[in-house]
């Protein structure tokens, strides 16, 4: 198999054409001389780290001088901000006001170790927020905030704690219009993205898409019906197990749910115990504990499958339906999170609000093949246009270019 | 005259593209009566916003739907009837944002006057509409034509982005009588016809990848009436 890391933008031609591959290029020459740093809490590991992995190889390719920066932690630290983070999407969680200080300090500290005299300084997520704090130093600066997470409904107490840092920086950027607290800023809406060249994502021959399933003993003598995510309460596996047997009355199909092992949530084999409790050693029913690098087997499987699910009770972005819209694969869904932003119900998949509402769709889909390849055709082609990384890392760049302007229409003449 | 393959014009058509981003502005609205109440108070940013970008980050749909409102009161708040009448609000017969708002906001007062029960549906968590607002930011392609065998290359070859914003940027946002490329045929070539016809084709009926096939297979016809011999180079 080749190796997809480190693709160029050339790469990305023929997915996304060379007209806007030259717009990137161009756009990518306003930043001529300048200098761009991201800033981030860790170098591997969360969409964060692997997203920033695959952009900062394509702008430096595009000539723009990019550095990412990690700031340092400590457990305490680190301890803070896992609770920070929870309580910011709206979890209950225990705030003392030492963990202020805890913040505040670790964030002194990164400020004495980080040189931010950039163009454009970026900074992802609430861990390096307050570096802003040293912006003084120059004051032409542009400074962004990429908030990661869905702050819809935040703990007041860390969100009153943080919003005068966010208020420093000129502009702030979130996922999906509902993650957003109204603030007298520039707040901007960037969906996050897949990357069609990674292993997860590129094309793959029917020879190997046959060899994982044989590998994962995946009979295919009838349509498999799969969703991917951890073994999560909120992912609702057992709402899955239960909506297949309401299609299988009618319809011969088979069930794969496929999930990693999460170090991090105890909750994880509890909620697999009890997956395996509700299939009963239905042969039909797959359930597949993936080990981490499961790229590959995660690709062949949403390639493989007749429909995919993601029938969660909340979510992120949910960027697994991107990654089956992809692939062309018909998907039903919740209409949760930052999911009725990449399926549009009846044009690239179906939306669902209940185990019965999923079940009809899914059978739906399984009895009309070609309504179901329609909406998976046009699935791609959205993703094509709104969910690839050549698409985020333009809307980078743009948020960069219009960060402190207050117009809303901003003409850019010819770069030098 | 000479045929048109080989006219100059006095000044090329410079291609440009429009990057769009979406800005959010914290408004939301879980019924049909705040819809309206927004709708009265947003940015002339937002009515763009929410009755263009669909098109443009769906434009591969045929039929496509053709606004948010529409597509929300429909699929959301299950009231198809005014999703149709929203669908069909004609955008070309809207020479302003504000005409194509007050439309919009007519449409939707109306039909809760004879249905007010509609007054009480209302979208589950999750599923409110989120006013946004577009921001663009306009920067010159290299793409420009000083022919109309250049201006056809060209168009065949911009982004989809270019084409939207001479065609719908110009007109409605930026308030242009018509498309950027009638103007610049009328005024450079007194192509008045290609003009007139370029100017009819109606950008909301088409997927913008069959806009451009419509507007190129227009000027290609133009220079097949011009010069009827098999095309050469014009350079």
């Amino acid at each position: 198999m080749t190796q997809s890391h480190g693709a160029t933008l050339t790469e990305y031609e023929p997915i996304i054409g060379s007209s806007a591959i030259e717009e990137l290029r161009q756009l990518a020459r306003y930043f001529r001389g300048k200098r761009v740093v991201m800033v981030n809490s860790t170098r591997v590991g969360g969409g964060v780290a692997e997203i920033l992995s695959r952009m900062v190889p394509i702008l430096l390719e595009m000539g723009i001088r990019v550095r990412w920066e990690v700031i340092e932690g400590s457990d305490p630290f680190y301890k803070v901000t896992k609770k920070f983070h929870n309580a910011l999407h709206g979890k209950q969680e225990s705030i003392t006001p030492d963990m202020f200080e805890v913040f505040l300090e670790q964030g002194r500290h990164n400020a004495r170790k980080l040189t931010l005299d950039d163009d454009v300084v970026f900074i992802h997520d609430p861990q390096p927020l307050t570096l802003v704090d040293g912006r003084a130093r120059r004051p032409d600066a542009t400074w962004v905030w990429r908030c990661h997470i869905d702050v819809s409904r935040p703990h007041p107490g860390v969100w009153g704690f943080l919003q005068p840092y966010i208020l420093q920086y000129d502009a702030a950027v979130y996922s999906a219009p509902a993650f957003v607290q109204r603030l007298a800023m520039r707040q901007v809406l960037i969906a996050p993205s897949i990357d069609p060249l990674s292993d997860k994502n590129r094309e793959l021959e029917p020879s190997v898409i046959d060899e994982v399933l044989r590998r994962l003993e995946i009979p295919r003598d009838r349509p498999i019906v799969t969703q991917v995510s951890r073994f999560d309460y909120l992912k609702d596996p057992l709402g899955v197990i239960d909506a297949f047997r309401r299609v299988r009355r009618s319809v011969k199909c088979r069930l794969v749910l496929a999930g990693g092992p999460a170090t991090d949530d105890p909750e994880a084999e509890e909620v697999l115990a009890l997956a395996r409790e509700r299939a009963k050693d239905d042969p039909e029913i797959h359930l597949l504990m993936l080990p981490p690098q499961s790229d590959i087997e995660i690709n062949a499987l949403q390639r493989a499958s007749a429909v995919v699910v993601q029938k969660s009770l909340r979510e992120g972005f949910g960027l697994t339906v991107s990654e089956a819209l992809w692939k062309a694969r018909p998907v039903v869904a919740s209409a949760v999170g930052g999911i009725p932003l990449q399926v549009k119900h009846g044009y690239s998949g179906l939306l669902v609000h209940s185990i019965e509402g999923a079940a009809y769709a899914i059978r739906q889909l399984l009895n009309s093949p070609e309504y179901a390849k329609r909406l998976g055709e046009n699935g791609r082609e959205h993703v094509r246009q709104n969910f690839l990384l050549t698409r985020h890392l333009t809307d980078y760049l743009v948020t960069f270019l219009c960060a402190r302007q207050r117009s809303d229409t901003i003409h850019l003449d010819n770069h030098q | 005259m000479s045929a048109t393959t080989v006219v100059k014009a006095q000044t090329p058509f410079k291609f440009y593209t429009s990057f769009i981003l979406e800005e959010a502005t914290g408004l939301r609205a879980a019924t049909l009566p705040q819809l309206l109440h927004w709708l009265r108070q947003v940015p002339d940013g937002c009515l763009y916003h929410h009755t263009h970008y669909f098109l443009l980050s769906h434009h591969y749909l045929t039929p496509g739907p053709t606004n948010d409102f529409a597509y929300w009161v429909t699929e959301v708040l299950g009231e198809e009837p005014l999703g149709e009448l929203l669908a069909s609000i004609d955008t070309m017969q809207h020479a302003s944002l504000q005409s194509l708002r007050d439309a919009v906001i007519e449409t939707i007062d109306s039909y809760l006057k004879q249905h007010p029960i509609a007054r009480f549906k209302f979208a589950s968590e999750g599923e409110e509409f989120h006013f946004v607002k577009s921001i663009h930011v306009v920067v010159p392609t290299p793409w420009s034509a000083w022919t109309l065998e250049e201006f056809a290359d060209s168009l065949q070859r911009v982004t989809v982005y270019s084409l939207y914003y001479h065609v719908f940027d110009s007109r409605l946002r930026l308030g242009r009588p018509t498309n950027d490329f009638a103007i610049w045929l009328e005024q450079q070539f007194g192509q008045t016809e290609l003009a007139k016809e370029t100017a009819a084709v109606d950008p909301y009926a088409h997927t913008l990848e069959t806009l451009r096939a419509l507007l190129v297979s227009l000027v290609r016809q133009q220079l097949d009436r011009d010069d009827p011999e098999p095309r050469r180079d014009a350079h």
